[in-house]
């Protein structure tokens, strides 16, 4: 690394830094907090009796999940417009990954809720409990244990996929880094560093789930 | 509410004091329930009044854990009625409603053969769950009752640990509490000791004893004979979904008046 480059190299970290906590980090905790809830509604949909309910949320998974991310963040920020209905930036892109965080998280939920032992429903039967309290006194804490592994995998992918909103002109990471790329000519260099960016990200959200999981460790039927 | 829904709250006994009547606490007629095409009650009659403590035995396979958890509501039976107390008559031979099992659940508790503790609760919580969540009792009344269940317990000391911390016959002993706490008029335990390391049997066996011995009324489905005999007021044997034989242990056991009930019980005294 020649001195000019080293140069570049740190004083474009702060810009990457910037564009990681005003975009990459907010588009990522809004979508997921979404996500999550639509993902919540999605299980006990797919786990409903009736079968039109169950069918919706199949098919509303089989549709997110069989389609590029790429495809929808494309179809709400440029194709919605031409149903009248123009949103900013970050409100569509938001609704993209909240949309497709949920498919994926949806069957997350699901198997989770799946995984907590039968008699754990008939015991709060037993105490007197309805399907509903069950769920949220009994069940969903159990099953949040389990599903703290492969929710941490859709979060960190999630903050990966975010470098997709770089397409719809929301200013994050990926972006400031196109742009110092584009002007300083420094491709190689500009991009490994948005890389390690992300690296350094995904490793505190590895941390954190390690936290989580240990914190949450009791909830588990043994 | 019509006049034959049953009270809101519950009406208030002595903590863990069984409730004396002489009348029929529980009465089934004609109970039938299939999984698919396999019929597995075939017709059951069955009348349990207050303090019996009944011992239902018979192959596995027979039907025994059936009729005890379609007593809970936890398996919805096909056909027939249950009578509990003094609530109306849950009638199968329509689908039953929410009420309905509501019905059956308010007035009986069940030990289950797994204790089916909640994990992510305290031996406490566990307890007090049930009354303050869904009978909307008083938390501090609640806890005191609880507490002094498990002081009788011996597992005072255990209340803050988590299930797992506990060995599987103190986990039982909270599964009993846990079903005293809820104040019901019937206890049901399905197989309470099958799991259960051979010397963790005896306190959990001697305490259903105790509580038989206050007068609690139970349905209790067992594998050991032994206990049924000594504990039992009364043993049913059931086999192919049908109650083949109903008497007093000494009875059912010593002289059994049906073939059946013979061959099984010389298939468990000679296993070999």
């Amino acid at each position: 690394m020649n001195e000019s480059s080293s140069e570049l190299f740190f004083s474009s970290i702060g810009p990457l830094v910037q564009g990681a906590i005003t975009g990459t980090i907010p588009l990522a905790l809004a979508s997921f907090a979404i996500g999550l809830v639509l993902a919540l509604a999605l299980a006990l949909m797919r786990l409903s009796r009736r079968r039109w309910i169950s069918s919706i949320a199949r098919v509303y998974i089989s549709i997110v999940r069989g389609t590029p991310l790429l495809v929808q963040l494309y179809v709400i920020f440029y194709g919605l417009p031409s149903l009248g209905i123009v949103l900013d930036y970050w409100p569509s892109a938001i609704i993209a990954f909240s949309i497709n965080v949920g498919g994926y998280a949806a069957e997350v939920i699901r198997a989770a809720i799946l995984s907590v032992p039968k008699g754990q429903w008939e015991a709060a039967y037993m105490v007197g409990m309805s399907r509903s309290r069950t769920l949220s006194r009994i069940i969903l804490p159990q099953a949040a244990r389990v599903s703290v592994p492969p929710l941490s995998n859709t979060f960190i992918s999630l903050v990966k996929d975010t470098s997709l909103a770089s397409l719809v002109l929301v200013t994050e990471l990926f972006r400031e880094a196109e742009q110092i790329a584009a002007f300083s000519q420094e491709f190689m260099l500009i991009y490994l560093e948005a890389a390690l960016v992300y690296w350094v990200i995904c490793l505190v959200l590895s941390t954190g789930q390690g936290f989580l999981e240990k914190r949450l460790d009791r909830y588990v039927a043994r | 509410m019509s006049p034959v829904d049953p009270p809101v709250t519950p009406p208030v006994f002595l903590p863990a004091t069984p409730p004396t009547d002489a009348a029929a606490l529980l009465t089934v007629r004609g109970l039938q329930k299939s999984f698919g095409t396999t019929r597995v009650l075939e017709s059951i009659d069955l009348t349990v009044n207050r303090g019996t403590v009944l011992a239902l035995i018979g192959p596995s396979g027979s039907g025994k854990t059936t009729i005890l958890r379609c007593l809970n509501g936890l398996d919805l039976a096909d056909g027939g009625t249950i009578d509990v107390a003094d609530y109306p008559t849950v009638s199968f031979d329509a689908v039953p409603g929410k009420k309905q099992l509501t019905t059956l659940r308010d007035r009986s508790a069940m030990v289950f053969q797994h204790y089916n503790l909640f994990p992510h609760k305290t031996v406490l919580e566990n307890v007090i769950e049930g009354p303050v969540i869904v009978q909307k009792r008083n938390r501090a009344e609640v806890t005191a009752e609880a507490l002094a269940l498990l002081d009788r317990v011996g597992l005072t000391e255990k209340k803050d640990s988590y299930p797992f911390e506990l060995s599987g016959g103190q986990q039982q002993r909270v599964g009993i509490v846990r079903a005293l706490a809820l104040r019901p008029q019937l206890l049901l335990f399905d197989e309470p000791t099958s799991a259960l390391d051979p010397e963790l049997v005896g306190d959990v066996l001697r305490l259903i004893k105790e509580l038989a011995t206050e007068g609690w009324t139970m349905v209790i489905v067992t594998h050991e004979l032994e206990f049924a005999r000594e504990v039992a007021t009364e043993i049913a044997f059931v086999d192919g979904g049908l109650i083949v034989e109903h008497g007093a242990p000494k009875e059912v056991l010593r002289n059994p008046r049906e073939d059946r009930t013979r061959q099984f019980l010389h298939r468990l005294l000679f296993p070999f």
